[in-house]
């Protein structure tokens, strides 16, 4: 029990050391677990979870980024590829109709000439059969003047 | 006589009287354990209520409390070190609440106002017993924390980094303890001294910037005392190399 003295006498001074040290650090040992207990432990696990999941958070972000870069460079390739395949097929469809145009145009050309040949060798035999009937008839007419003249006289 | 006394109640300025409990043989200084309690008291039911309902997403309270782990953990582990820092942060974080609970309680609570048969409620580490109790409990953490972390080898700490360093390293942990009680008892009590005086003298206005000096002294003479028990502890589970 608990004998208090609050009328007790006054003496010590400044420097009185007494069983107030003792009691004092068992009372502070004490306050160290019930605080541990109560404050640092609890206080401690929700701000380092809190810290875990943060840091967690950051980390995923990262590699979620770093993914998404490397299906940015992935597309990229992609796209590369796939203009240089649209360049190609496009310069390989003007060659051919490039081509195709060329080819029609020699044969055009050359039917065109075939014919002009054709037509002016035709020509030249009308012409010169012609020629020859007019010739023919040129040496009628000349005999028949000739031997006229001849008779005549 | 009659206006001795009338001073004296008037003055009320007590040095070096205490409030007597006797427990069978041994003698308590009452008022400190009263003060104390009521703070301490004060502490745990503050913590209390903070801590209730904890959520990942800290309110009002738990949000202050969450400052406070944050700057004690800060605290120690710049002290300590990363590796065994947390086995001390309990210590060192009551040490500074402790310390700042009874300095600030002793600065903000108007105690005078109540009466005692003898000495006067006031900052518990305004007593030399309790700021001696504070200091040797830290001697006892760094020679636990040395020997405990490193054995035998702890005592390399006092040849390091040469043995004409044995002397002055021994010194050391009797004026550790010394200096660490001493600073704190002498802050406080002269803060309440010259508060009183002057609340003595010029009862208006004049003594409030001496008060708001004396918080502020107070909370630095937590910090000082925590940064010097956990800069204590590190220095002991330090590894030499």
């Amino acid at each position: 029990m608990l004998a208090f003295n609050f009328f007790g006498a006054t003496e010590g001074g400044l420097f009185d050391i007494n069983a107030t040290l003792p009691l004092m650090a068992i009372q502070v040992v004490a306050l160290t677990y019930i605080l541990n207990s109560l404050f640092f432990k609890p206080v401690g696990n929700v701000v380092e979870k809190r810290e875990k999941f943060v840091s967690n958070n950051i980390i995923e972000a990262k590699n979620k980024l770093s993914e998404v870069k490397k299906l940015e460079a992935d597309l990229l390739t992609q796209l590369q590829s796939a203009r240089t395949e649209a360049q190609r097929i496009v310069s390989e469809a003007e060659d051919e109709s490039d081509k195709l145009y060329k080819e029609a145009l020699e044969l055009a050309n050359n039917e065109a000439n075939a014919s002009k040949e054709k037509t002016r060798l035709e020509i030249e035999s009308q012409t010169s059969a012609a020629r020859d009937q007019l010739s023919k008839q040129a040496d009628d007419l000349s005999e028949l003047i000739v031997n006229r003249l001849i008779l005549e006289k | 006589m009659f206006f001795n006394s009338l001073l004296t109640n008037f003055a009320a300025l007590e040095v070096g009287q205490h409030l007597y409990w006797q427990i069978g043989n041994i003698r308590l200084h009452g008022q400190v354990f009263l003060t104390s309690w009521i703070l301490l008291g004060a502490l745990l039911v503050f913590i209390s209520l903070g801590t209730k309902k904890m959520e990942n997403d800290p309110k009002g309270l738990q949000n202050l409390l969450e400052f406070l782990w944050d700057y004690i953990r800060d605290l120690a582990r710049t002290q300590i070190g990363e590796k065994v820092y947390r086995d001390w942060m309990p210590f060192i974080g009551t040490l500074f609440l402790f310390v700042f609970v009874s300095n600030w309680g002793g600065a903000l609570i108007p105690w005078r106002l109540i009466k005692l048969p003898s000495g006067e409620l006031g900052a518990p580490t305004a007593d030399i017993n309790t700021t001696i109790a504070l200091a040797l409990l830290v001697s006892l953490s760094y020679f636990y924390a040395g020997l405990s972390n490193k054995g035998w080898r702890y005592f390399e700490y006092y040849v390091h980094p040469t043995p004409i360093m044995l002397p002055f390293k021994i010194l050391e942990d009797f004026t550790k303890p010394l200096s660490l009680s001493f600073r704190l008892f002498g802050n406080i009590l002269a803060d309440e001294l010259v508060v009183g005086v002057l609340v003595f003298l010029v009862p208006l206005i004049l003594p409030i910037p001496v008060m708001f000096l004396g918080l502020f002294t107070s909370a630095i003479q937590a910090l000082i005392f925590a940064t010097l028990a956990a800069y204590y502890i590190g220095e002991a589970v330090e590894e030499h190399h």
